[in-house]
């Protein structure tokens, strides 16, 4: 059954988006111009998740009111900015290119003992306040290019690359975005290469993660989606430490996905009895 | 040919604004007088906009507060059905719908069934409901209201039928949500079936009207619809934008249908009843 089940399920996550396109380019154009803002900024990485949002904002915007930022680090792929200018020449947007290394290398000057992980939050939290700076600068909304299997596995930087104002791509599984970035006409290498942070030096996501996204993407949506229990997805033919681990991960970055925890002291508390639409106003 | 010129007021509310709200619908209904409209239906909550939560308190009108009397005035022109958060004097809040023809409210349907599961909470908000009636409309046609989640109980129709019912009128604020491989949405299939089955079982039309627009990143679908007593639809807005649609109906279809399929004249509420109290053990 496992392999059959895993490949039925790809094919229906695939199927289910074919014509999610209109919904997501409604949805850009909707909540950016009610929160009063005609332009929007984001990080463009070169990767395919911040590529189909790229893509996305031209539909909805035009190529004239969306700001990509390009901030690499010195240790940053150089194909990854290859793939970045790409995108930039092939919708023929303006892109500013800020390279970060300066900032992060001031910071970590007498810290030779830095871990990788702790460079690699850094690095994801100083472009995250080039991306807010740079909305003052163009008075344009930070649109989040995290996608639902980073979200639900807590694979990014809190208040890094996890920080946006609204997020096009926040339900759709990693393999989902590839349906939709060969919709949108994104560039086949963005398409075909592994994915990655790019955070150090022949950094891969599956290899960082230890299983593929398209395992994870599968077993996220049948205990996500479908509700099935750990216990059913293991009878559904998955090895039980993987569809351990990635249940443990979705429970354990559940603080990444929320506001963070007010001690409640009074009869109307922000997060729990205070409660309007994030719209409220618009 | 009996017919009826039915307008489908597709609009996209803005959260929480009642003014700006209020201004739409009146655009809307002299659009629709322009067009020979008879009867202008809006969507659930076109006056308010619906994920509301702590707002509620701010947009709840009495039946006499000067907003409502204008939508009842604006039906001089056009016999019209518009929904808002009904106050009662007592201070209960209803999701409701005003039926208001000729200056004069008609008849106030209160919603009975407040999904409050999964993406709603209208328990938690509103008061619910407790009496279903159809009423007579000077257009020629006996007329019954039901708000969105009260079409999922087959009761309702049910009783409506028994009352006596040409037009069940059914404002709605339906998000899109499980889509599917196909252009329309999984929410849109559902809707599209339930009305045309019921305006076949129940030998009268159905009309549906749903908002458009985005609360909260959550999109509502539109594809506002009318079934008729044959089981067909007689027109669709196919879209997901703002939109009026005038559709036609022809009233002697109905006589043509109930003497073809004469479910109505042979369904035996008595049956019914005395086997409703059998089961619940009176």
């Amino acid at each position: 059954m496992g392999i059959n089940h895993l490949e039925d399920v790809l094919l229906y996550l695939d199927q289910s988006i074919s014509h999610a396109l209109p919904v997501l380019v409604a949805f850009l154009r909707e909540e950016t111009e009610k929160a009063g803002f005609q332009d929007v900024v984001f990080g463009l990485s070169g990767g395919i998740d911040s590529a189909v949002v790229a893509y996305l904002a031209v539909e909805a915007f035009g190529k004239d009111r969306i700001h990509p930022l390009i901030m690499p680090y010195k240790t940053s792929s150089p194909a990854s900015l290859e793939d970045a200018q790409k995108v930039v020449s092939a919708l023929g947007l303006e892109a500013k290119v800020v390279d970060i290394t300066p900032q992060i290398d001031a910071y970590f000057a007498n810290q030779e003992e830095a871990s990788p992980l702790r460079r690699g939050n850094k690095m994801a939290r100083e472009r995250m306040t080039i991306i807010y700076d740079h909305s003052v600068i163009y008075r344009a909304l930070p649109l989040g290019t995290s996608n639902k299997t980073e979200l639900l596995l807590g694979y990014g930087t809190q208040h890094g690359d996890l920080a946006s104002a609204i997020n096009p791509i926040g339900d759709l599984y990693k393999t989902q975005i590839r349906k939709v970035a060969s919709q949108l006409g994104v560039p086949q290498s963005i398409l075909t290469k592994p994915p990655s942070a790019d955070l150090w030096e022949s950094q891969t996501d599956e290899g960082e993660l230890g299983f593929t996204y398209d395992e994870a993407d599968v077993i996220l949506h049948l205990l996500v989606d479908d509700r099935f229990s750990p216990e059913e997805v293991v009878q559904a033919g998955f090895r039980e430490d993987l569809v351990r681990t990635i249940a443990k991960r979705m429970m354990q970055n559940q603080y990444k996905r929320r506001l963070p925890l007010i001690a409640k002291v009074s009869s109307r508390t922000i997060g729990i009895d205070f409660r309007y639409p994030r719209d409220w106003g618009m | 040919m009996k017919e009826l010129r039915i307008g489908l007021g597709q609009v996209r509310p803005a959260l929480g604004d009642v003014s700006r709200n209020l201004d739409l619908h009146l655009e809307n209904v002299n659009e629709a007088e322009k067009l020979g409209i008879q009867l202008l239906v809006f969507p659930e909550l076109g006056l308010t906009g619906y994920y509301l939560k702590d707002l509620t308190l701010e947009v709840a009108r009495q039946l006499d507060h000067p907003d409502i009397l204008k939508m009842v005035a604006a039906s001089r022109k056009v016999d019209v059905v518009f929904s808002f958060i009904e106050e009662s004097p007592d201070h209960r809040f209803y999701v409701a719908a005003v039926y208001a023809s000729k200056g004069q409210v008609v008849h106030v349907h209160r919603k009975l069934y407040l999904p409050t599961y999964g993406m709603f909470e209208e328990n938690r908000h509103f008061a619910r409901g407790k009496a279903l009636n159809s009423f007579a409309s000077g257009l020629g046609a006996q007329m019954g209201m039901a708000i969105c989640e009260d079409a999922w109980h087959p009761s309702v129709p049910y009783l409506l039928s028994i009352a006596g019912v040409d037009v069940v009128i059914i404002p709605a604020a339906g998000p899109g949500r499980a889509l599917s491989g196909d252009p329309n949405t999984g929410s849109q299939h559902f809707w599209h079936r339930l009305i045309r089955t019921y305006a076949q079982l129940f030998t009268s039309y159905f009309v549906f009207v749903n908002r458009v627009g985005f609360e909260d990143g959550v999109f509502f679908f539109g594809h506002s619809a009318v079934a008729g007593p044959d089981g067909e639809l007689v027109a669709s807005t196919d879209s997901m934008d703002a939109q009026l649609l005038a559709v036609d109906i022809d009233l002697d279809l109905l006589r043509k249908e109930r003497y073809r399929s004469p479910f109505l004249r042979d369904e035996d509420p008595h049956l019914t009843l005395r086997e409703l109290e059998r089961i619940l053990g009176r």
